[in-house]
């Protein structure tokens, strides 16, 4: 099999597997260190370069990075990387002087960003910077978007919102046009700006179509149009008894704000088992945890009411039946259908995108879904000059992708008011350091943590339930959170291998905790992996190959368990094994030339 | 050495024995040898062996005198009986304990200065009264503790890391342990556990008396150009004369062999040595044959390695004495004090 090439910067990222999985690329474990250390402002600025909003991210991000963290394949969970994060920003001092600088001069370009979410936020924060001064439109009175529209007080204080939004808003550079929906793009276009980024997110809630809908229309609402008007203050109480209809994220904030406006028989009903949910995990057991049942496999059939007041919903029983494909259908099971009394009813079933303000006859063109046609790694539409992120671009998705899109969509607007090949991306910046201090000194903490996870701490039940702007969870304290982050791996100290030093003592071997190295003849990657000292199974992991060993072995290193524990090269006599930090910092819009400045 | 314990954490599909337990499970404290020794491979070898046998840990004593090899039981088997007796005394505390105790398996661990020097009379006096026990050496050829002077194994010629060259004639100890009547001889390598585990496990089923001379590499002072105990030499000049399978009775027995490649000896205990021959015309029955061989490939500076003799049909030394099957430390005062009436008759038969 090939020998492995480490300079290519994909591989030792993906041992990251953290931040390989983080549609942003955040430093993980860089800033979970930091945090051990009590370096909190420190390891809020590593995230605040990758994910602009650790203080909202750190309560709210569909966390990507847990299901990938190495620690879930060793014991049974990954370690707390979302709640660490909001440890950093919890603790940290003032950082504001430590923001990327805004020139005073800036370089006579203009952008315009549709929307104050969270995917044209991060345009505006990663290209005012570079002197461009961005002009941000929002229909409603504050920034933030969907952030701040969508996502209950209880789990994110406005506080937070301002804070994070505003590091980007109130520091020059930016414009901000609160209160302005913009409701033509050919118009918007006219206006002269350089570039426009469309982050108008997906804005329009999925709708019911059963009998009955009409009829009961007082009682039945959009769940992420109701959201808003809850975030506003426009809907302050909600019938007693409450059907959530749907299984993501969205009906589990509809269900648990319900909650809190009165419903006191709130339950949610979704199409589907329990596991195939899109809800993450631990919203479902926020909601089971406060007294909601989740109630599967029922099909909305018909809406009762009476008197033009809704009364319940009828429900048909179904169950899931996989073809020889693996493909799920949903069958009735024939028995007889269910029928829930409800007050309310709200429907969180999914969102789409809309785009009623864009003409059709400007040169954008749209799919056959009703999407933009965009090029996925420059996010550039039709229109040369008009870039698409976030939900707006390739359909609903959430914060941290958006943030992921709006630093791509920066480096795309940044190139192409440079007058170079948007397609010209520039690379991560990586580095790779020994971390070798003494012989069996390493400058991170190698002693691996058997501590399970931390249990985040909540307010009591009595006062959550009773305050729709309590937040619910209190976060890790100093104490917890220092614990917490021990259980991290390290998995970005890499262990590198140098064959030419190597005399095949077998060292490594006896001491590796986790059976990942092997010395063995070589062969095809299928074969070698199954006879390795452990099997190499999961083969989302790869193989570390080195040749060049003098008795014509291969070393063959499964990256799948491997702690970073050091101890392979702890017990090396010749250095064959260093431990290297691998830090790799995703590419980002930076200062360049323009062409009209140079001339 | 390192600071910090091996972390606990394991691979998640690590297989259990016929007890539960996993390899983790028959380890000791991490090692305080210097990074690369021999040594630890050979104490994996042993946690490998004892795994694979589904050896109970409280059932083993492992002794040692004093060296870095004598250091090593407390690296693997953390909950065994356990003893480090005075230099080169190991083979005298074994007997002692074998005597008392005939129901554990006794595995002695000593080292070319432990045993040839020190405790040569000690290892020659237990091989030749046949004490049921797997014996290793494990041979650098080298004093590492007191920084790399010569030890009574060093070939004759070779060189030191600071130049010297050796006039002595080295001790064979695999030599030696087949003249005093061991009953199961092997010589095997550090660096080559394929062939080490097997002969490990096969020595600590064998009833009598089992010796293995280990080759082990000093990285720190052993490891030269000129050295005839390192990495390079010995994989240079290794002539292995078979390949051992050990066969428990549950093995399934799925490979096949041409006639003539394989030779089975089946011991005791119904377990099969299964020598797949590297070698043609080796025969590890024979003893005389064996020791001839030894010399003459010594001769053309080879190192012989694999098993290099057993006797199917051991005796040890409760044989010789014709001890009780009952250990004597499970004797009662009944058993262990007949009364004036049975010295009387005692004294009668001296008369």
């Amino acid at each position: 099999m090939k020998p492995t090439d480490i300079r290519n910067p994909d591989y030792f990222h993906k041992v990251v597997d953290c931040q390989w999985a983080c549609p942003a690329h955040t430093p993980v474990p860089e800033y979970i260190r930091m945090i051990a250390a009590g370096r909190y402002s420190d390891a809020y600025m590593v995230n605040w370069h990758s994910n602009v909003f650790p203080g909202i991210l750190g309560r709210t991000c569909d966390r990507p990075c847990e299901p990938a963290c190495r620690r879930g394949r060793v014991e049974d969970e990954p370690v707390a990387i979302c709640r660490l994060k909001r440890v950093a920003a919890d603790n940290k001092s003032d950082i504001r002087a430590r923001l990327t600088p805004i020139p005073a001069v800036g370089n006579g370009r203009r952008i315009a960003c549709i929307g104050a979410g969270p995917s044209s936020l991060t345009v505006a924060r990663d290209l005012a910077p570079l002197g461009y001064e961005v002009h941000v439109y929002d229909g409603e009175k504050q920034g933030g978007g969907f952030i701040r529209s969508q996502i209950p007080r209880f789990r994110l204080p406005a506080e937070v919102i301002d804070e994070e939004v505003g590091y980007i808003t109130d520091r020059g550079g930016v414009v901000t046009h609160y209160g302005q929906r913009i409701e033509s793009l050919k118009a918007l276009l006219a206006e002269g700006y350089d570039a426009v980024f469309v982050g108008s997110g997906a804005p329009r809630g999925r709708e019911l179509d059963v009998p009955g809908r009409a009829e009961a229309a007082a009682n039945i609402h959009i769940g992420i149009d109701w959201l808003s008007s809850v975030s506003f203050g426009h809907i302050k109480e909600v019938g007693k008894r409450v059907i959530v209809l749907g299984g993501g994220n969205t009906a589990m904030d509809c269900c648990r704000s319900a909650r809190r406006l009165g419903g006191e028989q709130v339950s949610v009903v979704v199409r589907s088992g329990f596991e195939e949910m899109k809800a993450s995990p631990w919203e479902k057991e926020d909601a089971l945890r406060e007294g909601i049942p989740i109630r599967n496999f029922l099909v909305p059939k018909q809406v009762l009411h009476a008197d033009g007041r809704l009364t319940g919903m009828v429900f048909e029983k179904v169950r899931a039946e996989y073809d020889a494909k693996g493909r799920r259908q949903l069958v009735p099971s024939g028995e007889p259908d269910e029928v829930i009394e409800a007050d309310d009813v709200l429907v969180a079933i999914g969102q789409e995108n809309s785009f009623p303000w864009i003409e059709r006859d400007i040169g954008l063109e749209f799919d056959k879904w009703g999407l933009p046609q965009l090029d996925a790694e420059t996010h550039q539409s039709t229109i040369p000059n008009v870039f698409f992120g976030g939900d707006a671009a390739f359909g609903p998705k959430n914060i941290i992708w958006a943030v992921a899109h709006g630093h791509a969509a920066a480096i795309s607007i940044d190139l192409f008011c440079r007058g170079e090949d948007v397609r010209n991306r520039p690379p991560p910046d990586t580095a790779l350091v020994s971390q070798k201090m003494g012989i069996h000194e390493w400058s991170y903490d190698n002693d691996v943590s058997l501590d399970l996870r931390f249990k985040v701490p909540h307010a009591e039940d009595e006062r959550a339930l009773r305050d729709i702007t309590l937040e619910v969870e209190l976060g890790y304290d100093r104490e917890m959170a220092f614990k917490e982050a021990e259980r991290c791996l390290n998995c970005d100290v890499q262990t590198v291998f140098s064959a030419s030093l190597c005399i095949e003592c077998d060292a490594c071997v006896d001491i590796c905790p986790v059976d990942c190295i092997t010395f063995t003849p070589d062969g095809e990657e299928s074969d070698l992996r199954t006879r390795l000292k452990a099997p190499a199974l999961n083969l989302t992991q790869d193989l570390y190959i080195q040749d060049g060993l003098k008795t014509g072995r291969v070393m063959v290193k499964d990256e799948d368990v491997c702690l970073h524990c050091g101890m392979c090269a702890e017990r090396c006599p010749t250095g064959a094994w260093d431990m290297q930090k691998f830090l790799l910092e995703a590419a980002k819009a930076v200062k360049g030339v323009h062409a009209c400045a140079a001339e | 050495m390192s600071f910090l314990p091996k972390p606990k954490l394991h691979h998640p599909k690590l297989p259990v024995n016929a007890l539960g337990f996993t390899r983790r499970d028959y380890e000791g404290a991490i090692s305080t040898l210097c990074a690369g020794c021999g040594h630890d491979s050979i104490s994996a070898a042993i946690i490998q062996a004892c795994f694979e046998l589904d050896i109970e840990p409280h059932r083993v004593a492992k002794m040692s005198g004093i060296g870095c090899s004598s250091k090593t039981p407390d690296y693997f088997l953390g909950a065994s009986h356990g003893f480090n007796s005075v230099h080169g005394r190991m083979p005298s505390v074994l007997t002692g304990a074998n005597l008392a105790n005939r129901d554990l398996t006794y595995l002695g661990v000593s080292g070319d200065g432990d045993s040839a020097s020190i405790g040569f009379g000690q290892f020659a006096h237990s091989i030749r009264r046949a004490v049921n026990m797997t014996y290793i050496v494990e041979n650098n050829g080298v004093y590492g503790l007191t920084k790399g002077q010569f030890s009574a194994t060093s070939d004759k010629g070779s060189k030191a890391k600071k130049g010297a060259i050796n006039n002595d004639e080295p001790i064979d100890l695999v030599g030696i342990a087949l003249q005093l009547g061991a009953t199961f001889v092997a010589r095997s390598f550090s660096g080559d556990k394929t062939q080490l585990v097997p002969l490990i496990k096969a020595a600590l089923r064998h009833p009598g008396p089992a010796f293995i001379d280990c080759i082990s590499p000093c990285v720190a002072f052993n490891n030269h150009e000129g050295s005839t105990k390192s990495y390079d030499f010995v994989r240079e000049h290794n002539e292995a004369m078979n390949q051992l399978d050990v066969i428990l009775g549950r093995d399934p027995i799925s490979a096949e062999y041409a006639p003539g490649e394989v030779r089975e000896v089946t011991q005791h205990d119904g377990s099969v040595l299964r020598l797949r021959k590297l070698h043609e015309d080796y025969d590890p029955t024979d003893r005389v044959a064996a020791m001839h061989h030894l010399h003459e490939r010594k001769a053309a500076g080879e190192i012989v390695t694999g098993l290099l003799y057993i006797d199917p049909e051991p005796e040890d030394l409760h044989h010789h004495l014709d001890t009780v099957a009952m250990p004597l430390n499970r004797l009662d005062d009944a058993a262990l004090v007949p009364g004036s009436a049975a010295l009387d008759k005692v004294n009668a038969a001296l008369r």
